[in-house]
């Protein structure tokens, strides 16, 4: 989802300004800039470099560290398919199969109307009762295909 | 009145608690029943889940595992009072899976409203706290250190050790980082905790804060855990409004302030030194030791980075006194394990009992066998670094040196059970894809090793260069073993050499007579 110009600028400035004099202040910065638009973008990296007194590499670096932080536009939600070894155990490998086919994309990729991005995760700690994916912030359990396209089809986005 | 519990616990609601608590409140409103609803953590008998409990006169009864669609039926049958309807599992405290149980950390799990500061004072919260106000820190840690209390997070460092050197270090400040990154598949303890007694951990941090000279203290909280977000949050906040948090702490005199920082999805910064980089804004690059953080941890300053459960369990050691928690175990397993049940378990959850019960133990009796009713064929234990144990290791007692003994580890307590459909190649293989994926990539062995360990597994299972692979890829162990600067490089062989070791069928090329699949 693509922010307007003025909005990405006022996210952006509100959020360096918050955080500049805070200790370690990146990560929930990245993190409240992410909550808001969804993803942080390239262009403003040298403003958020700038306000923490840091260089571009080192924010540069730090968004490309962690999965959860993204420079590019992504889907309106976020869904993710536990990996992990429980979830494997109860056939996650089938369930990631079916996903990537009901959605039509890939891991890191957003749907063409912009309604889903899909993500690995390693583990969502459900792991008693598995296979278990992530929708926005909701976690559900004992998830295989059927059930799957059951979620999907109520998520309003 | 009535109070009706339905818990608000991640796994609860992934089943439809919220539901289920929603339809109970109209059912109730329609019939004039005039009763509470709470929403208390989970008891971790997540089989069970959504598991609805009544309290009438005294008694808790239960109800599980309790649909949205079950609940018409319930009220029908007599809900809530203890009715004949197949869901009603009679008194909660005689449920056999709880009640053999030997909780000490996770007593108040479930009891009641995870926010509700009286209910865990009421039930001895901050009893602890009180006590080590009276005590000088050096009988704190001394206190600590006779509990026997071992690191939870998986290394198993005695925390009493960890906290002297802290404590002198001298320095102007210093800090207590819980670290609440838990990473490892098949593990919830720490998330079950934060979400269903979080004052036991902000108790805990307060008193190595106290027991180390610290005034400010970090919870890295995974983002994969938005609801233990959200508790942590609210309870600090009410910690701080009830003066049990923050400034003059208790009319002590006493300052201690915690924030929740939270990850970014990277496995990597559960490694202390990763973690610690993490919390300084920065990528999570593990660092090399020494010097050690307990001597320079964040932003150079001594700090004590504890498990969320090592942290909880403080509040017991200093509440009920070092004996006490000594009492259990065996050897120098202090204590109790915090063994979760998971992947292929018919009766998974969190089974709290003394170190030195055997894997066997928990799989069959507390688990129940697997869910697909097959026979278990293998059980992964301590998280994705940790061995694979065929049969004739799951009656090893489960204590850091039995284990260690074994070629495998406790780690933070996962079990992960797979049937017989499991293929072990794959299994390895991912092992080393995980780490592929998860390397922070400074160093060698992990970074690079970990990408040609998929290639070579690869090679075997389609039968190329076989037993030069086989060969290699022992190498590789050997070098990603030795020469990692941490235990994600280092421990990454331990599921791959197990695998390899006690299933070398499924290494067999696919037409192998003798291969199981």
């Amino acid at each position: 989802m693509q922010a307007t110009t003025e909005k990405v600028a006022r996210v952006v400035t509100g959020a360096v300004s918050k955080y500049a004099n805070c200790p370690g202040g990146l990560m929930p910065l990245l993190h409240e800039i992410t909550a808001s638009l969804g993803y942080i973008p390239k262009e403003n990296v040298a403003d958020i470099a700038r306000g923490l007194g840091l260089s571009r590499a080192e924010v540069h670096g730090v968004i490309s560290f962690y999965h959860d932080f993204h420079d590019h536009p992504r889907g309106r939600t976020t869904v993710q398919v536990c990996r992990a070894e429980a979830c494997q155990a109860m056939g996650s490998r089938e369930l990631e199969t079916h996903v990537k086919q009901r959605l039509g994309i890939d891991y890191g990729e957003t749907t063409p109307d912009g309604r889903f991005s899909l993500e690995p995760v390693y583990c969502l700690g459900n792991c008693a009762c598995s296979p278990s994916i992530r929708i926005g912030d909701d976690i559900h359990a004992r998830v295989d295909s059927d059930r799957f396209d059951e979620i999907l089809d109520g998520v309003q986005a | 009145m009535i109070r009706v519990f339905v818990p608000a616990d991640t796994t609860a609601c992934a089943l439809g608690a919220d539901q289920v608590a929603a339809i109970i409140a109209e059912f109730a409103n329609k019939s004039g029943l005039d009763i509470e609803l709470v929403r208390n953590g989970s008891r971790g008998a997540f089989w069970l889940e959504p598991l609805v409990e009544v309290e009438a006169a005294g008694q808790r009864i239960a109800f599980g595992p309790v649909t949205p669609g079950d609940v018409p039926g319930l009220f029908e049958a007599g809900f809530p009072a203890e009715c004949d309807h197949p869901l009603c599992l009679g008194k909660t405290e005689n449920i056999d899976w709880l009640a053999k149980q030997q909780r000490l950390t996770f007593a108040r799990a479930g009891l009641d409203d995870p926010l509700s500061l009286d209910a865990y004072q009421r039930s001895g919260g901050y009893s602890g706290l009180r006590k080590a106000l009276e005590m000088s820190p050096a009988e704190i840690v001394e206190t600590v250190t006779r509990s026997g209390l071992r690191g939870r997070g998986g290394a198993a460092f005695p925390t009493g050790i960890k906290w002297k050197t802290v404590l002198e270090a001298p320095a102007d400040q210093k800090y207590i980082a819980a670290n609440a990154d838990e990473g490892d598949s098949g593990t919830f303890a720490d998330r079950l905790l934060m979400e269903a007694d979080p004052y036991q951990l902000i108790e805990g941090m307060t008193i190595a804060a106290l027991a180390v000279g610290a005034d400010k203290g970090f919870i890295y909280l995974r983002s994969e855990y938005p609801k233990a977000l959200k508790i942590l949050t609210q309870s600090i906040s009410a910690a701080e409004q009830a003066r049990l948090l923050g400034e003059n702490i208790l009319g002590s005199g006493f300052n201690f302030h915690i924030e929740v920082r939270l990850g970014a999805g990277a496995y990597i910064c559960g490694e202390e030194t990763s973690m610690l980089e993490s919390l300084e804004g920065k990528r999570g690059l593990v660092r090399f030791k020494p010097p050690l953080p307990a001597i320079e941890g964040l932003f150079g300053k001594p700090t004590v980075v504890n498990n969320v459960l090592t942290l909880a369990a403080v509040s017991t050691v200093l509440a009920s006194g070092a004996e006490h928690y000594r009492g259990f175990g065996t050897g120098r397993s202090r204590g109790t394990l915090t063994a979760q049940l998971a992947g292929n378990i018919r009766q998974g959850g969190l089974v709290e009992v003394p170190f030195g019960t055997s894997l066997r133990t928990l799989v069959e009796e507390f688990g129940g066998g697997t869910a697909s009713l097959k026979p278990v064929r293998a059980i992964q234990v301590g998280g994705p670094l940790g061995a694979y144990l065929p049969e004739s290791q799951w009656d090893l007692p489960m204590d850091y040196e039995n284990f260690n003994a074994a070629g495998a580890m406790l780690g933070h307590g996962g079990i992960v059970v797979f049937d017989q459909s499991v293929d072990m190649l794959q299994q390895a293989r991912f092992a080393m894809e995980f780490c592929a994926v998860e390397s922070c990539g400074n160093c060698t062995p992990c970074r690079i090793g970990s990408v040609r360990g998929v290639e070579f597994i690869d090679k075997i299972g389609k039968n190329e260069n076989r037993d030069d692979s086989l060969e290699l890829l022992e190498e590789l162990c050997e070098t990603m073993d030795k020469g990692s600067l941490c235990a994600m490089g280092g421990l990454t062989p331990m599921p791959v050499r197990s695998a390899l070791k006690h299933f070398p069928r499924d290494f067999e090329p696919a037409d192998f007579a003798g291969r199981v699949d």
